[in-house]
């Protein structure tokens, strides 16, 4: 216990990060960046998605070894080799996809790897849940050790993670959106645990899109942007918009890149209602969500990752039943069985994820068809139509290599979906929904799918554009919800819009 | 350029690629040329057209059996049952016919189509049960057809109670075995089930939807194919398949009791497997379940033309299924490498 509760001499911080610059296969993740944790503090880092945040807790956390730049935990050097180098360096990491084992006892999943034993070599049960309870009491959690993993709120889950990293003798203690699937209430006893967590000399750092919650548990913050460190300060005296300024520059450079200006919004209030949903709600992940689509616009609802935003275009799709709500199509009430019976009412669907909806065995003249099939042919198939269907498709997508017969496998990310964009294009339906339409693509290649999808828009079709990248909604959308924690919070329509109005409302 | 640059690489690999692609197609078949070579020279009384003829009537009910398992694993699941269903069909066709007086079953003499029809029903209900199971409640198709496995020597046994029936509707004992032009006719109905399974999977707009639930289910429902529907049927049309490989087999063998199949769910599944046919959907077809019954068949067939112990036959067969087994894996593993370095 003792040795726990040493505070390191002076000055020294519990770790430093001197010069670490990181790459991957030419790609710069981090440059050259200089990071400091106190001991017994709480440090909030933040930036977008792939400022480095994550590179920069993979390096610390022994995942990502080959870096350059010195690390030192209480001023000692040190190189981990392996996650495991870490863990026994006492660095403890929470991720947001929990590890947990639901089947087990909460003092099982407590010293999950390391029961302590009895003299027969057995399982000490009655030692283990009754130090399981005193340790979890001890971080001001009450729960029955007995009690499943599973049958307890997420909320709990993570606190006992949480502990069982602490009390696997982490120091240094990395918590990956730790609020994202949190309630309000869930939330603040979190913090009460951190808070404890960090009067023990315990360092935290603490990684969330939820600037509201790092500025109100964080001592210090960090701001990362395009891989560099940008600034680190004091809670003291800052602000959300502070934050949102330092995560998204307002430099030349970044301008380009990021929409800090501004975008006019303009809805087409007139045109016909295609699709309305009414209170839907989906198990934990989104409730009472109501919303309406009109012919001709593209409806952008953004959120952070986590948000329900993904649940949502799936139960709009079939593939997931809403518990509760309702859901209109072109003015008929719709309850989806199946993603067929979706595809049937006029919905089209293109998940964030493109090798859901792709065969990377098949040529691409297959892929295309395959949605379409029951309109091309009843009983017997006819490649030769399914061929020239998809070679016109090929040709005005300007899909490379421009041919039909070509293995999916073999064409690049980008083309690949356009592929699956052309799947909905032969018989139009009447919404589309696309989630993270441009998620890992090259500009030329997002360019040519926003190019795409406006053209649709233009065509009358309506868009509903699920993403969770702020500059994804901001360069399509005509009107924009704002959804936080599985509800709708905001609606940006016939106003202007930029970026940092859309994190400040997120 | 980079665009450029990235395909003609593709082409690069591609000649490459097209051995490793083909390798689920070559061999078996390989192996099938090999044992006939080999066969060939040790037995004189092998390579004969008379023999030609009985190997192929040997594989007739294995294979009309392995052409409705050929749809159940493209989709990438299992059918257990398939040789319960088969010998539960053909005891139902029997307990529905005339049995002479020393055959001691309290059975229901009907009308020989009547009899057939009952049959027919039956499978399709068995069939009907393991799509349920395997579909709507969820069950994994390898223990739901574990269960019918069950369920269908149940009913075998209730029905004949350990007797043997020997009447066959006159039809059924016709295409069983009955000779047409001097040729057995039931070989030539496994040629119009494999003619009409091969026309099915390659050419119809369902033989599609099987092909590509196999290849990738989710992918299937996103693109809005009822993925339930496709698995169910697929399910029924092999319970059918394997009931009149039952029935037929029933006629063919000339008797009806319990346990008459029991080798055949092994051989059905090792024909389709053996012939190349992806343990994981998505690839294969009629012509690899064809090389894959000839595999079989040559082997059957060939190891009794050589003096070798018996007993080492079930060895042999065990340990070319292996064989085919590893094949069929590794092709597998080459390729998911390879859409993960694609990534």
């Amino acid at each position: 216990m003792t040795s726990e509760t040493t505070v390191p001499s002076g000055d020294t911080p519990r770790l430093q990060m001197l010069g670490i610059s990181k790459s991957f296969g030419g790609v710069t993740a981090l440059r050259d960046v200089d990071f400091t944790l106190r001991a017994g503090e709480i440090h909030g880092l933040v930036g977008e998605n792939g400022a480095g945040k994550s590179t920069m807790m993979k390096i610390i956390a022994g995942v990502h070894t080959g870096y350059e730049g010195k690390m030192l935990i209480d001023g000692q050097e040190v190189h981990f080799r392996s996650a495991r180098d870490a863990l026994a360096a006492g660095i403890g990491m929470v991720h947001q996809e929990l590890s947990i084992m639901p089947d087990l006892s909460v003092g099982e999943n407590v010293f999950l790897g390391k029961q302590p034993l009895t003299a027969a070599g057995t399982v000490d049960w009655r030692g283990m849940m009754s130090a399981a309870h005193e340790q979890l009491k001890s971080l001001g959690i009450d729960v029955d050790p007995k009690t499943r993993m599973g049958d307890l709120p997420i909320g709990l889950q993570q606190l006992i993670e949480l502990a069982r990293v602490i009390f696997s003798g982490a120091r240094i203690i990395i918590l990956d959106e730790p609020t994202s699937a949190l309630s309000p209430p869930e939330v603040q006893v979190l913090f009460d645990v951190l808070k404890g967590v960090r009067a023990s000399g315990r360092s935290i750092v603490f990684i969330s899109h939820f600037l509201d919650d790092i500025l109100s548990i964080s001592d210090t913050v960090t701001v990362f942007r395009n891989g560099r460190l940008v600034v680190t300060h004091g809670v003291e005296g800052i602000d959300k918009g502070w934050l949102i300024e330092k995560m998204i520059g307002t430099g030349h450079q970044d301008l380009e890149e990021s929409y800090t200006g501004n975008i006019a919004l303009a809805s087409r209030p007139d045109a016909p209602v295609v699709l309305a949903a009414e209170g839907l709600s989906y198990g934990r992940a989104y409730s009472d969500v109501s919303f309406d689509v009109r012919a001709g616009e593209i409806l952008g609802i953004y959120g952070f990752m986590g948000c329900g935003q993904i649940e949502l275009a799936r139960t709009l799709f079939g593939k997931l039943k809403a518990d509760r709500g309702t859901l209109s199509i072109g003015g008929r009430m719709r309850r989806l069985r199946n993603t067929t019976q979706a595809r049937e009412a006029g919905i089209a669907f293109v998940p964030e994820n493109r090798r859901s909806m792709l065969f990377y065995e098949q040529p691409v003249y297959k892929n295309v068809s395959i949605s379409i099939l029951g309109r091309i042919s009843r009983l017997w198939l006819k490649p030769k139509i399914e061929r020239s269907i998809a070679r016109k498709h090929v040709e005005s997508l300007h899909i490379r290599p421009p041919r039909a017969e070509v293995q999916l496998g073999a064409l690049s990310g980008g083309n690949q979906q356009k592929v699956a964009l052309a799947k909905w294009l032969t018989h139009r339906p009447k919404v589309l929904v696309l989630s993270e339409p441009t998620r890992g693509m090259d500009v030329g290649a997002k360019d040519d799918v926003v190019k795409i999808v406006r053209q649709l828009r233009d065509e009358g079709l309506a868009v509903i554009v699920v993403s969770a990248e702020p500059e994804t909604v901001l360069s399509l959308a005509d009107r924009v919800l704002v959804m936080k924690k599985g509800r709708i919070v905001r609606e940006f329509a016939n106003e202007t819009i930029s970026k940092d109005r859309l994190l400040e409302a997120a | 350029m980079t665009v450029q640059q990235s395909s003609s690489a593709h082409g690069a690999s591609r000649s490459g690629n097209f051995l490793r692609n083909q390798m689920r197609n070559i061999a078996p078949f390989a192996t099938l040329i090999l044992l006939m070579i080999f066969f060939s020279i040790a037995s004189p009384s092998f390579a004969t057209i008379d023999n030609a003829s009985n190997i192929l009537t040997q594989i007739s009910v294995t294979g009309i059996m392995a052409v409705g398992l050929t749809f159940v694993i493209l989709c990438g699941e299992i059918d257990l049952s398939v040789a319960s269903i088969a010998n539960a069909t053909g005891i139902v066709v029997a307990f529905f016919t005339l049995q002479e007086a020393y055959v001691n079953i309290a059975n229901v003499p009907l009308p020989g189509w009547l009899a057939i029809v009952f049959a027919l029903a039956a499978c399709v209900a068995l069939g009907l049960v393991n799509a349920v199971g395997t579909t709507v409640i969820g069950i994994p198709s390898f223990i739901m057809t574990l269960a019918m496995m069950q369920i269908g020597a149940g009913i075998c046994a209730l029905l004949v109670r350990g007797q043997i029936a020997y009447n066959v509707p006159d039809l059924v004992m016709t295409l069983g075995s009955g000779r047409v032009f001097g040729f057995p006719a039931i070989a030539l109905v496994l040629i119009a089930f494999l003619i009409v399974g091969h026309l099915t999977l390659s050419y119809t707009r369902f033989g599609r939807y099987i092909y590509m639930v196999g290849g990738n289910r989710e992918a299937a429902e996103y693109s809005g194919v009822n993925v339930k529907l496709v698995l169910g049927a697929a399910l029924v049309i092999c319970a059918v398949c394997s009931g009149i490989a039952g029935m037929l087999g029933v006629a063919h063998f000339g008797s009806a009791q319990q346990n008459e199949f029991d080798g055949y769910l092994l051989d059905a599944i090792a024909a389709v497997v053996v012939g190349g046919t992806s343990l994981f959907g998505g690839r294969g077809g009629i012509g690899n379940t064809i090389v894959g019954l000839c595999v079989l068949g040559v082997l059957n067939n060939g190891l009794d033309h050589i003096q070798i112990d018996s007993f080492l036959k079930i060895l042999i067969r065990g340990l070319i299924l292996l064989a085919a087994l590893i094949v069929n894996v590794y092709v597998q593993n080459i390729r998911t490498v390879e859409r993960a370095e694609g990534a």
